[in-house]
């Protein structure tokens, strides 16, 4: 029995509230005490020089704490991304120092980008080594300040509580991102009188949540009342602030037609009658034309990237926008608000829906009905119902949906596979879609399935990923096998680097330039990995190798071969406005 | 249109800040035209005077992304007609040449500047002001001799400021700033057995 009992300082030598009482530890052993108070159960990580301290006291700690070993830091940090998402809780992380460190740098700016709450901690060299080029060292701090939401390098193990307590607090509060504490390994080593563990719940300079202001909230309603044509779009914003229900209520109360961007999906059930589709670039045909149609645009919990807005003087300049949002700096930055309203949605969304009307848009909400149907006929019937006997990506994810009910947690990797998983698998609860929305990072499926597994054990994840994607972190398949993680890896395998290749069909005159990629046999390569696998190629054999899949007790690999040469369709083409969206 | 804008920033005293204001200005490939940093009137508040030439919008999307920095405690910007502001300037000039050829005493008059060292063999004058005033003497100052010249990073105090100090001060008494924890073991490299 190695485990070791939370130290609880109160009850220290038998003493209950007594003098503040201290006991002596290392800053190592303060890490973890802090890990446990903080509720963490699952660390995802990979020992090395300068972080040993860390995990020599780890070692005693194996039955409080489970440790997934990754393969590569990267891993680390998209398991800790994947974590996050479907759970809602803080991913942790550690790494050593130099290049474990530097290894990081992808995830970090990936949950920068998507607002994902996750702690890293790296080890580093000795405080008097700082500067001198020693072994593995790195100026891990400025490296890695753009893409974190805070960092801090501890030197003396006092710190460590505290600094800790302010990271959890900073990484999960207000708009969510990454936090990165840097620990010199003589501060691990570093044994000092340890006076128990304090959550951090205020920064005097931080402000998480900016205050509401109720003259807003009432524009913002009057506006949506005088509304003929209001339109709602909204994003991860929903998940984060756990305000599904709160969004649910606002937009029946409105009558109003709610779409989403990727990283919204799943905040509500597809089959909503509200629920009127994907916004974006690859969106559906109806949410971007109508962006330019509606009188009142309502943007809940989004920021306007240029993959959901397409050319900026072109979009939505007939409308007058609300804009919710808990980040002051997110409004204005892309598209003007004529109304802010600051704060949590789960906090503003309850003041407005009190305000709303009850409504319907029969007319409205008809238009939304003419432009599926057309999308339909063009894209979609063709995507599910292949008239060629190639199989298409569309089916693959139709085909899964129905056997998991739109139950199963989808991770997806980036590419073409991304965009059609994303608008056609249908979710029945939220927290369902994990994928990298802001930075598009391949090579982020599988290990972000490995962290969804961890974090909602009892949910069946399934990875979609390209053939491209899978090979940039296909090692991570040894830590499926490791820590037997009952992951099923989908891929989608068109043999080609599928969106560079359409970009280079439709706007290259066809110069395939360096997208042919050949990969190796992955049934033989999971195999290796002592992972059950298939290869499908007819539509034939799909439906039972998906049911042989999800049955599977314990992780499966399923090559489908697709489409070489299908595109992803409608389409925004860059320096287009949204209602130039291209339905072939 | 692009104009000169003034962004004071006030902070807690944290190593690192520095870059991470630094990199906002950077990532946007914007040129900061001086930078300074200084305690401020409240003490463990700090303050970046910050200048750079930029349209409105520009400063005031960078500005709230300043502020969202978990150390930073307020950002401002303001044009230069809402500031007084002042550069100090050092010139450092042949003591025999300065004292043969011209009035010194009227130069120093003319210009607002004193000196602050006379040696035999140099001079050193100091004055402040604006840009344009401290430019002047550089070239008053060239047909001498001039070594060498230095001008300091702007610094500034806004015109209408009084409701934010009150209120800064009031923060600072209720909230007390942590203090900053520096390296110890730099120099200490002979007691720590390291691996």
């Amino acid at each position: 029995m190695n485990s070791v009992e939370a130290i609880d300082i109160k009850t220290v030598n038998g003493k209950a509230n007594a003098e503040p009482v201290t006991k002596t530890i290392s800053g190592s052993i303060a890490v973890l005490e802090a890990c446990i108070a903080e509720g963490v159960e699952t660390i995802f990580g990979y020992p090395g020089g300068a972080i040993m301290p860390i995990y020599d006291a780890l070692y005693d700690y194996r039955e409080k704490l489970e440790h997934i070993l990754v393969r590569h830091e990267q891993g680390a940090t998209h398991a800790a991304q994947g974590y996050a998402r479907v759970s809602g809780r803080t991913g942790v992380v550690f790494a050593t120092s130099g290049p474990g460190a530097t290894n990081l740098v992808t995830g970090l700016a990936d949950a920068m980008i998507d607002s994902t709450p996750m702690v890293c901690i790296t080890g580093q060299v000795f405080a008097h080594l700082l500067g001198t080029d020693a072994f593995q060292e790195i100026d891990v701090i400025n490296i890695t300040s753009p893409v974190t939401k805070w960092n801090y390098q501890v030197t003396d193990a006092t710190e460590i509580p505290s600094v800790l307590a302010k990271a959890f607090y900073i990484a999960g509060s207000g708009r969510p991102g990454p936090v990165l504490i840097d620990i010199t390994k003589n501060a691990q080593l570093q044994q000092f009188e340890y006076a128990g563990y304090k959550k951090c719940n205020h920064i005097r300079s931080y402000r998480p949540t900016p205050n509401i202001r109720k003259e807003y909230i009432e524009q913002a309603a009057k506006m949506i009342n005088e509304a003929e044509r209001p339109f709602v779009i909204f994003g991860q914003g929903v998940i984060l602030g756990k305000a599904e229900k709160e969004f649910k209520q606002f937009i029946e109360k409105g009558g109003l037609p709610a779409a989403w961007t990727i990283l919204g999906a799943s905040a509500i059930p597809t089959s909503h009658p509200l629920n009127v589709g994907m916004l974006g670039m690859h969106g559906n045909y109806g949410p971007n034309v109508l962006t330019n149609q509606c009188d009142v645009l309502i943007a809940v919990g989004m920021r306007f990237d240029d993959r959901v807005t397409g050319r900026l003087d072109k979009y939505a300049r007939q409308a007058k926008v609300i804009h919710l949002d808990i980040d002051p700096a997110e409004i204005d930055k892309n598209v003007k608000a004529a109304v802010p309203v600051w704060g949590n949605c789960k906090d503003t969304l309850p003041l407005l829906t009190e305000k709303l009307e009850q409504k319907v848009y029969p007319q409205w909400l008809q238009k939304f009905k003419e432009h599926e149907e057309k999308e339909y006929e063009v894209v979609i019937n063709e995507e599910l119902n292949p008239t060629t006997p190639i199989l298409s990506m569309g089916e693959v994810i139709r085909n899964l949906n129905e056997l998991t009910n739109g139950d199963a947690v989808i991770v997806t990797d980036v590419g073409q596979h991304q965009m059609v998983a994303c608008r056609y698998a249908k979710f029945t609860q939220s927290k369902s879609n994990v994928t990298s929305g802001g930075l598009g990072t391949m090579g982020f499926a599988l290990p972000a399935a490995i962290g969804a597994k961890c974090g909602a054990p009892e949910r069946t994840v399934v990875a979609v990923i390209g053939d491209g994607g899978f090979q940039m972190t296909i090692q991570e398949l040894g830590t499926i096998m490791q820590s037997k993680l009952n992951v099923k890896i989908m891929i989608l395998n068109n043999r080609f680097l599928g969106m560079v290749r359409q970009w280079q069909q439709l706007f290259h005159e066809k110069r395939y330039s360096f997208v042919d990629i050949e990969s190796p046999d992955f049934v033989m390569v999971a195999k290796g990995y002592g992972i059950a696998g298939k290869t499908v190629n007819e539509r034939s054999e799909l439906d039972a190798a998906l049911k042989e899949m999800i049955a599977h007790d314990g992780a499966f690999l399923l090559e489908v071969m697709v489409g070489k040469e299908n595109n992803v369709f409608p389409m925004v083409p860059q320096g287009c406005g949204v209602a130039e969206i291209r339905l072939q | 249109m692009k104009q000169e804008y003034t962004i004071s920033v006030y902070t807690e005293n944290q190593i690192g800040l520095l870059n991470r204001i630094a990199i906002m200005f950077s990532r946007r490939k914007i040129n900061i035209e001086s930078l300074n940093t200084s305690p401020s009137e409240i003490e463990g508040i700090h303050r970046f005077t910050i200048v750079i030439h930029e349209v409105e919008d520009v400063v005031r999307k960078l500005v709230r992304q300043v502020e969202k920095q978990v150390d930073v405690l307020k950002a401002y910007y303001n044009t230069n007609e809402e500031i007084i502001w002042q550069e100090l300037a050092l010139y450092k000039v042949p003591t025999d040449e300065i004292a043969e050829k011209v009035k010194v005493e009227r130069l120093l008059r003319e210009h607002g500047a004193r000196a602050v060292v006379i040696r035999k063999d140099y001079t050193i004058f100091e004055t402040s002001g604006h840009r344009e005033e401290t430019d002047k003497l550089i070239s008053v100052l060239e047909p001498f001799g001039l070594i060498e010249f230095v001008r300091s990073a702007r610094v500034a105090i806004i015109k209408d400021s009084s409701g934010f100090h009150e209120k800064l001060r009031e923060f600072e008494q209720a909230e007390p700033g942590e203090e900053i924890v520096e390296n110890e073991f730099l120099d200490k490299q002979d007691e720590v057995f390291s691996m």
